[in-house]
């Protein structure tokens, strides 16, 4: 154990109350005419009344194509998106009315890993200050700063005495592992980790993921892991939750999501991820989604999956369809073992 | 896995294939020696990680290198060699006989013209026909490859249209002449995965309809399993391992390959079982060492290994081959064997976890 372990272990008293609790998020944004002061002629609707829990030492995935509004959804967890409306609460603050020093303290809890390293971290820094930046800032661990920082070194898998070096002189994995010691400098609680290893090669990015893991198990971290690989999701979430077009359409325990999707948008997602193994692989029945996901400025009325969706369009008569297009289904148990938004959900094993 | 792979006649015949290119930092040795034989129908997936090579070995087949560019060895398309092949030769036969998709759709489309006027234009540069005739044909394509009303679509500009489409657009004009190869390389990467399971059916399509061979070019182990008939696995430059689809996945003779599975997370393995990363990073190419450019990152690389770079030889049958000393060794051995799950970057002295063969050969990556 060294000093930058956490006490908080899954199983303790803390591990039953949520560490961030998100209650009916909106975020929208103006889309402005042209001109310098265009007047607003639409909304995009990225984020609509999404809520999750996460508690400590457990990670939750955001998984969802692009433009679903995961990665919206991660900003306004960090406060760095103001909420159109609903609550975040950190701890049971909430970040929309806490004056700025009280954010400012509360920002050493929760940290964001970017999906680009090479992008997220400065080029004109050496390791050393990057990774001590953030000690800079909250004006902490002055004394032991060099020590400090060469055990974070370590602790990502980094050899300490490299902290004289450049990013550019880092390989891609190496470069990710600087960004999560950056991370991990404050000791935070959470880690909000946005597309961590998307983009590195299937090698370096197993590393990744182990040392991940391991960082969980050690310090008691919460992860919000957003990806849209769920394969990586599967591996590495406790609780996974599905979105389509700024919604949470389908959420659940990992394991049972996978084998019971009951959504047909999961059910196409996980259908459509090819599995490295020639005979499984071909003899796979996918479910196909047709066409690609509307436009979030105009989304469809009721069951925004509507329009791609291969049950409304094979199976519903014109009574059910109907439903699904007045009806906006709510994210609720339907006795399919953990909450679906869909009027007509049914467990299928697609695996 | 399919029989025209063993059947047909050869088509692209790569043979010895080097390209380096001049650099401040000095030769950068991108393609050190790479052959394979394309049959007709036959498709090759080509796997490896950024800066194997995989996609300037066919940069270099379509003439598409800058000329800084060395190139050496031999491209043969149905006898006809390629190399030195001055740029009137190479127009007749690229986007007729030979044609290709890049990843990004945006890239390879023109903003300024309609896609309509873009597959148009395909067939009118090989073809004598009307422009209303080279147009009807333009509509047909997009609706064989899935575009939806393709009537309407054909009007419409790249901008207009998703990344799905837009590359629905590109493979329609890469089957516009009737190609005997199309080389694809990373198609879907771009694309979300539902999109990708529906641009991987359109390129089927395309290639069943044109009777082409195909080279797709992936780091997705996924996607190749699915579609190759045999497949070559490229690691800094050079084949390491060349096989049907079955053999490199379920008897592979290589480390490195070994590796690639064991590092790869599934979806049908059990969610506790950890990932088997390769510690390192691949070599740089500039100043290449002697020996084996995985012996780095081997864990059962010995002193041999430095010294001599394996050839690529066959294994057990004719058409499975692998560049190791040891890959008679590596019979009925899978990633675990190999490889452990930890979490460590490179191969430094305080990793108990490292498998016992051989000793370590080198620190890491670092320059």
């Amino acid at each position: 154990m060294t000093s930058i372990d956490h006490d908080a272990t899954p199983g303790s008293p803390d591990a039953l109350r949520p560490i961030l609790s998100v209650q009916d998020l909106v975020v929208h944004f103006p889309v402005r005419g042209r001109g310098l002061l265009g007047r607003t002629t639409g909304t995009v609707h990225a984020v609509c009344d999404v809520s999750f829990e996460i508690y400590p030492g457990e990670t939750l995935g955001l998984v969802g194509e692009s433009g679903c509004g995961k990665s919206t959804t991660s900003r306004a967890v960090l406060g760095l998106r103001r909420a159109t409306s609903g609550q975040v609460l950190f701890e049971d603050q909430d970040l929309a009315n806490l004056p700025p020093d009280r954010m400012r303290r509360l920002r050493r809890q929760m940290q964001i890993v970017f999906q680009d390293p090479m992008a997220s971290l400065d080029p004109r820094l050496t390791v050393y200050e990057i990774i001590a930046e953030p000690l800079r800032i909250h004006g902490v661990h002055k004394e032991d700063r060099h020590q400090y920082v060469a055990e974070l070194m370590r602790t990502v898998g980094l050899n300490s005495e490299h902290g004289n070096r450049y990013p550019h002189e880092f390989s891609g994995g190496q470069r990710q592992r600087i960004g999560i010691a950056r991370a991990l400098a404050l000791e935070p609680k959470l880690l909000v980790l946005d597309e961590p290893v998307s983009a590195l090669d299937v090698s370096i990015q197993a590393g990744v993921v182990n040392l991940l893991d391991d960082l969980q198990r050690r310090l008691g971290l919460a992860y919000l892991f957003v990806a849209h690989d769920l394969s990586v999701v599967r591996h590495v979430a406790d609780r996974v939750a599905v979105m389509y077009l700024g919604r949470i359409v389908e959420t659940g325990e990992c394991e049972e999501l996978f084998a019971n999707p009951a959504h047909p948008y999961t059910q196409a997602l996980i259908s459509a991820i090819p599995i490295p193994d020639p005979r499984k692989e071909r003899e796979r029945r996918r479910i196909v989604v047709s066409g690609e996901m509307p436009s979030p400025t105009d989304p469809p009325s009721g069951c925004r999956f509507r329009t791609r969706c291969p049950m409304f369009a094979d199976r519903l008569d014109d009574a059910q369809q109907a439903r699904c297009r007045q009806e906006t289904p709510e994210l609720a148990e339907r006795g399919q073992g953990h909450p679906v938004a869909c009027h007509f959900a049914e467990a299928v094993p697609v695996l | 896995m399919s029989t025209a792979a063993t059947t047909g006649e050869e088509v692209l015949v790569v043979e010895d294939l080097t390209v380096s290119f001049p650099t401040d930092d000095g030769l950068v040795q991108a393609v050190r020696g790479v052959s394979y034989r394309l049959r007709e129908r036959e498709i090759l997936g080509i796997v490896g990680e950024s800066g194997s090579g995989k996609s300037v070995t066919s940069m270099a087949i379509m003439g598409l290198l800058p000329r800084s560019a060395r190139i050496t060895g031999s491209i043969r398309f149905r006898g006809q060699e390629l190399v030195g092949l001055r740029e009137s030769g190479l127009n007749k036969l690229r986007g007729s006989k030979i044609a290709m998709i890049f990843q990004d759709p945006m890239t390879s489309l023109n903003p300024v013209h309609t896609v309509g006027y873009q597959v148009a234009e395909a067939i009118l540069a090989h073809n004598d026909v009307s422009k209303a005739q080279a147009r009807r044909r333009a509509v047909e394509l997009l609706d064989t490859v899935g575009v939806p009303n393709a009537g309407q679509r054909v009007d419409s500009y790249p901008y207009e249209l998703s990344g799905g489409v837009r590359q629905r657009v590109v493979i329609a004009i890469a089957m516009a002449n009737k190609p005997d190869v199309i080389i694809a390389d990373e198609p879907t990467t771009a694309l979300d995965v539902t999109v990708q399971a529906q641009v991987l059916d359109a390129l089927r399509t395309a290639q069943q309809e044109t009777g082409a061979a195909m080279v797709l070019i992936t780091h997705d182990l996924g996607v190749v399993a699915g579609q190759a008939d045999r497949v070559l696995v490229m690691y800094a430059g050079k084949p390491v391992e060349i096989g049907d689809v079955e053999d490199i996945y379920y008897r592979p003779r290589m480390p490195y390959t070994l590796g690639l599975l064991g590092s790869v997370p599934r979806l049908d393995a059990s969610r506790s079982q950890r990932l088997l990363p390769i510690l390192g990073s691949p070599p740089s190419l500039v100043n290449l060492p002697a020996g084996c450019p995985f012996t780095p990152r081997c864990p059962i690389a010995q002193d041999r290994c430095e010294r001599e770079e394996p050839p690529l030889v066959t294994v057990t049958s004719h058409p499975h081959r692998a560049a190791c000393h040891f890959s008679q060794d590596l019979a009925g051995v899978r990633p675990h064997d190999l490889f452990t799950s930890t979490s460590a970057d490179a191969r430094t002295e305080d990793h108990p976890g490292r498998p016992s063969a051989g000793e370590p050969t080198g620190e890491g990556d670092l320059p």
